[in-house]
């Protein structure tokens, strides 16, 4: 009996549990169901995006920057070149606590203040995971204590990287240039640029071939873990390291140029006939080698306070005023608008009067009725004056443009200065007009003109060979020679051999006969002769007083003394180089401008007097 | 009717021999759980790089697992019954232990170390819960059962160690525990309504209850609502087991391929996330594969409560079914981003001594429940 009841009740509970159990596996099925949805939602729907994010999780591309391309000189000597440089990194997303791990960093490599406020910037400026350079050219010991720390240093990583050398130091600068640090307008486009150490070229060459020297960044394509290890590389593309660059100057004869000109001297030398810059001398220079390591505030001061421009090239950006060096554009341009025959005679008392001003010539006694080449000869002020005069400045300064004066040469050398010959519309563009008695001062290279001494070889260039030679630094790039550079390859200007011939004859003249103003631009024997012109500028008016008291340029401050300038090719016979000379306040231009040019010369032909002459072109004597 | 049940007892009366019980067990069971073990040693292997790192030690522990298991299965279930109670208050003694000298383990005390074993006596407590409150309902009638007084020493039962494990604190676990308790309450036969009234006062207290969370739990159910509001903190690890579950795709990126557990973008990839490490290796199919024999183990254990012929031996298996498909609804939940991240192994796959153990005393349990499904117990009280 109790059994019966017992298994009902059995029977009984056994329905309720069925039920509520029935309930409870369906409810976890449809919870299984539910599991299932939602891999299959992930895994397949949205499969795609959780791809993509997986790669992303686990690729990163590293770029690897190429060594930049060097700068060797005409005999393939190398200006800027490239030196290991050990470097300590930082990437800031590596760490936990950046200050911690610089601490920790400084008691093993010390860092200065200078070290600390840089890094502090750079952290502020750059994204978390660029590497930043915290401390270059570290030592061996210091190199292997950071090795033997690595594991207190998260985030801190060593390399080998690149850093420029300028083995001439502050000789080659002007041409050469330098680099620095990127700054953001530097930034044009290629991601390279970001890599810590990264440098660009700021002046001269470095500037001008930069994208040349720069080359093409290689790339790595990484699979890392979680923390940023790399596991392997997937995929490589090698640097493409910068081009070299040669350029025509030789180091050697550049520095024998140099070691003669005193502060203050320009020295242009041109090969007359292909336009090569032979040597370009701006006294005085800097140590670009300074720039790799950071300048400090007081040295860039030091440099930018001094008139004496360190840091300014003043071959391609100088501007004086070209003085009696011009007299042979006012010439030919009067030849050309035949305002003035070679044989017309124009008298010289002394001075010219016009409009109430009295135009003196240097030489106070006059010149009497001379010719043209006598003029330049002489470098008779008052002929000058009223060949301006009747010529006009705009027919001038058409004839100054085409021999490169006023014009842009299109150098290789960034930032070159276009300069300026004044014309009747540049007046006018002032608001001013132009007068007549202006013409006066013009005619005689003052006034308005702003020159740059390698224009004023260029002219030189031109005079000798009738051509428009171009000037140019750069010989070949990446071993192969840049093509246009033949003497046949510059057209010609299109002015009268005659006219032309009459204009090297004077200039001859000037160097080589009695009466002319540059006796000490003689060449000695063996060198062939020297054809030049002297010129001499004032820097400040000499009053009426000062001439009745016997003006001395000699016995002024330096500073008010005028500019000494020398323009000159030789041979006389056929021109090989052409040379230009301007000493600020050098006083008198066939005193001190005209032997330095000589002994310019003298040294250029001596130097490669040995070697080939003038260094043959590579196309040339590949063509033969 | 009656004579079929008395010729049920004669059988038994005769005796049950050791040799005919192992014949009962059920084998393709066992089988099942050795197929989910493979796939465990299988993950561990690609989590590990090679064998030696996790694998090996997986099976070793399964070996020990499996044995203990059969083990189990040979006790008669009615003595387990009778000791249910001495399991309970061993589980709360063990987790009173574990919060006075317990590891800390992510900010709570959660571990007692045994030498070789690390035990988590709240994974144990739940068994010995659905033990002892199967032991409790065994002999009431339903009728019983719809006395509230009846019920409150089985309540208060759930609610002793829902406060130690809450302690802890480790809040999923204390869920998971009441809801075990539930499912058991369930399918005793306690009125419905009792569940609702029970739930409403849930809804009305969990505002409440939230004030009260740590910290770390209330910034747990906030990343679970928006994971991506803190890609690098607590949500980086759902958006990293999505990458690679979404990245596996429908056929995976091969054994030992996938390269967000290889790289170790997966957090603890050995333990709470091996399933990411199997849906990225093998796919969508290796996923649903690994799901559908996990769903054959919980249907294998209600098949078993089905069988039964005595209220505790359903009560436990439906309990312990249950207490597997928490574990795995919770771990491939939190893997999916479903539900928050709740720490909970996945069984037999996940790396883990303690859990392979309390998983392993599960299924023995269940076996034993299979074995002994037809003994009598002593007759239900009116």
């Amino acid at each position: 009996m109790i059994g019966h009841t017992a298994r009902r009740e059995e029977e009984h509970r056994r329905g309720i549990f069925t039920r509520r159990a029935i309930g409870l596996g369906l409810g976890q099925l449809g919870l299984f169901g539910y599991l299932a949805h939602r891999l299959w939602s992930i895994q397949q729907q949205e499969g795609e995006k959780y791809t993509l994010l997986a790669e992303e999780n686990r690729l990163s591309a590293r770029l690897m920057s190429s060594p930049r391309g060097r700068v060797l000189d005409r005999q393939g000597r190398v200006v800027a070149g490239n030196k290991l440089n050990w470097r300590a990194l930082l990437v800031p997303e590596q760490t936990q606590d950046v200050a911690a791990t610089l601490a920790t960093f400084s008691k093993i490599v010390p860092l200065t203040e200078q070290d600390n406020a840089r890094v502090e910037r750079e952290l502020r400026r750059r994204r978390r995971f660029v590497p930043l350079v915290l401390r270059e050219f570290l030592s061996w010991e210091e190199m292997a204590r950071l090795e033997v720390n690595a594991p207190d240093l998260p985030g801190i990583l060593t390399d080998v990287g690149h850093t420029r050398i300028y083995p001439e130091g502050p000789e080659m600068v002007h041409l050469v240039g330098y680099v620095a640090p990127p700054a953001e307008r530097d930034m044009d486009g290629d991601p390279v640029l970001a890599l810590p150490g990264m440098r660009v070229g700021r002046q001269g060459i470095e500037r001008f071939h930069e994208k040349v020297l720069r080359g093409r960044a290689g790339a790595v394509q990484l699979e890392v873990n979680v923390v940023g290890r790399v596991i392997r590389e997937l995929d490589r593309r090698e640097p493409l390291p910068g081009e070299d660059i040669q350029i025509s100057v030789d180091t050697e004869l550049h520095k024998k140029l140099r070691a003669k000109a005193k502060e203050g001297t320009t020295i242009c030398v041109l090969d007359a006939k292909n336009g090569e810059i032979v040597s370009l001398v701006s006294q005085p220079s800097f140590d670009p080698n300074v720039f790799t390591s950071g300048v400090s505030a007081a040295q860039w001061k030091a440099w930018t306070a001094t008139r004496s421009t360190p840091l300014i090239n003043k071959a391609t950006n100088g501007l004086y005023a070209p003085g009696s060096t011009f007299k042979m554009m006012v010439a030919l341009a009067g030849l050309e608008a035949k305002v003035i025959g070679p044989h017309d005679r124009i008298s010289c008392h002394g001075h010219l009067d016009f409009g109430g001003n009295r135009f003196h010539c240097h030489n106070r006694r006059g010149h009497g009725a001379v010719d043209m080449r006598v003029a330049l000869k002489a470098s008779c002020d008052v002929y000058f004056y009223q060949l301006a005069m009747r010529c006009g400045i705009d027919r001038i300064a058409a004839m100054a443009n085409r021999f490169g004066l006023g014009v842009d040469l299109e150098i290789d050398l960034p930032g070159t200065r276009r300069g300026l010959v004044p014309t009747k519309a540049w007046r006018q563009a002032q608001g001013k007009p132009w007068n007549l008695g202006d013409n006066i001062i013009h005619g005689i290279g003052q006034g308005w003109y702003q020159i740059t001494p390698i224009a004023l070889a260029t002219m030189s260039a031109r005079l000798a060979t009738g051509r428009a030679v171009q000037p140019h630094l750069t010989r070949a790039i990446g071993g192969k020679p840049v093509p246009g550079r033949r003497p046949e390859d510059f057209p010609s200007l299109n002015i009268p051999e005659r006219d032309l011939q009459l204009m090297r004859s004077a200039m001859y003249g000037i160097c080589n006969e009695g009466g002319g103003t540059a006796p000490l631009a003689r060449l000695p024997a063996g060198y062939g002769a020297m054809a030049g012109k002297t010129g001499s500028v004032q820097v400040r008016r000499v009053t009426r007083a000062q001439r009745e008291r016997g003006y001395s340029a000699e016995r002024v401050p330096r500073e008010w003394r005028p500019h000494a300038l020398f323009v000159c090719f030789a041979p006389y016979n056929d021109p090989q180089y052409a040379i230009s000379v301007v000493i600020e306040h050098g006083i008198a231009g066939g005193k001190y401008a005209a032997p330095a040019a000589r002994d310019a010369m003298m040294t250029v032909m001596n130097h490669f007097r040995g070697l080939a002459p003038a260094g043959p072109r590579v196309a040339e004597s590949r063509a033969g | 009717m009656s004579g079929v049940y008395e010729r049920r007892l004669l059988t038994e009366d005769r005796g049950f021999g050791l040799l005919q019980k192992f014949w009962q067990v059920p084998w393709g069971f066992a089988l099942l759980i050795c197929a989910l073990a493979a796939i465990g040693y299988t993950a561990l292997y690609s989590a590990g790089g090679g064998p030696e790192v996790y694998a090996s030690k997986h099976a070793i522990r399964f070996g020990f697992g499996f044995v203990m298991m059969l083990t189990i299965a040979m006790i008669d279930i009615r003595i387990i019954a009778r000791f249910a109670w001495l399991g309970y208050l061993l589980g709360i003694a063990l987790l009173v232990l574990v919060l006075l000298h317990g590891n800390v383990g992510k900010g709570a005390q959660r571990w007692i170390d045994l030498g070789p074993l690390q035990l988590q006596p709240s994974e144990l407590m739940k068994i010995m819960l659905v033990l002892a409150l199967a032991a409790w309902f065994q002999r009431a009638s339903y009728e019983r059962v719809g006395n509230p007084l009846f019920l409150v020493p089985a309540v208060l039962m759930i609610l002793l160690p829902m406060g130690l494990i809450l302690k802890q604190p480790n809040l999923g676990t204390a869920l998971i525990t009441a809801m075990i308790g539930g499912a058991v309450f369930l399918a005793a036969g306690v009125r419905l309504w009792k569940f609702a009234i029970v739930l409403g006062g849930a809804g009305f207290l969990v505002p409440l209850a939230y004030e009260h969370l740590r910290d770390y739990q209330k910034a747990r159910i906030r990343i679970f609502l928006n994971p991506e509001s803190d890609p690098l903190g607590a949500g980086y690890n759902i958006i990293q087991s999505k990458i690679a579950l979404g990245s596996g795709g429908l056929w995976g990126k091969g054994f030992l391929q996938g390269t967000q557990g290889h790289l170790n973008f997966l957090p603890e990839k050995q333990t709470d996330f091996i399933f990411t490490m199997i849906a990225e290796e093998f796919g969508l199919v290796g996923a649903l594969g690994t799901l559908a024999l996990l769903l054959a183990v919980v249907v294998f254990c209600f098949l078993i409560a089905f069988r039964c012929r005595h209220q505790f031996g359903r009560l436990v298996a439906i309990g312990l079914g249950t207490n597997f498909f928490l574990y795995v609804f919770v771990n491939i939940g939190m893997v999916t981003g479903s539900i928050p991240v709740g720490g909970v192994p996945l069984p037999l796959i996940s790396w883990g001594g303690s859990a392979m153990l309390t998983t392993m005393l599960g299924f023995g349990l269940l076996m034993s429940v299979q074995v002994h499904r037809d003994v009598e117990f002593a007759a239900a009280r009116e």
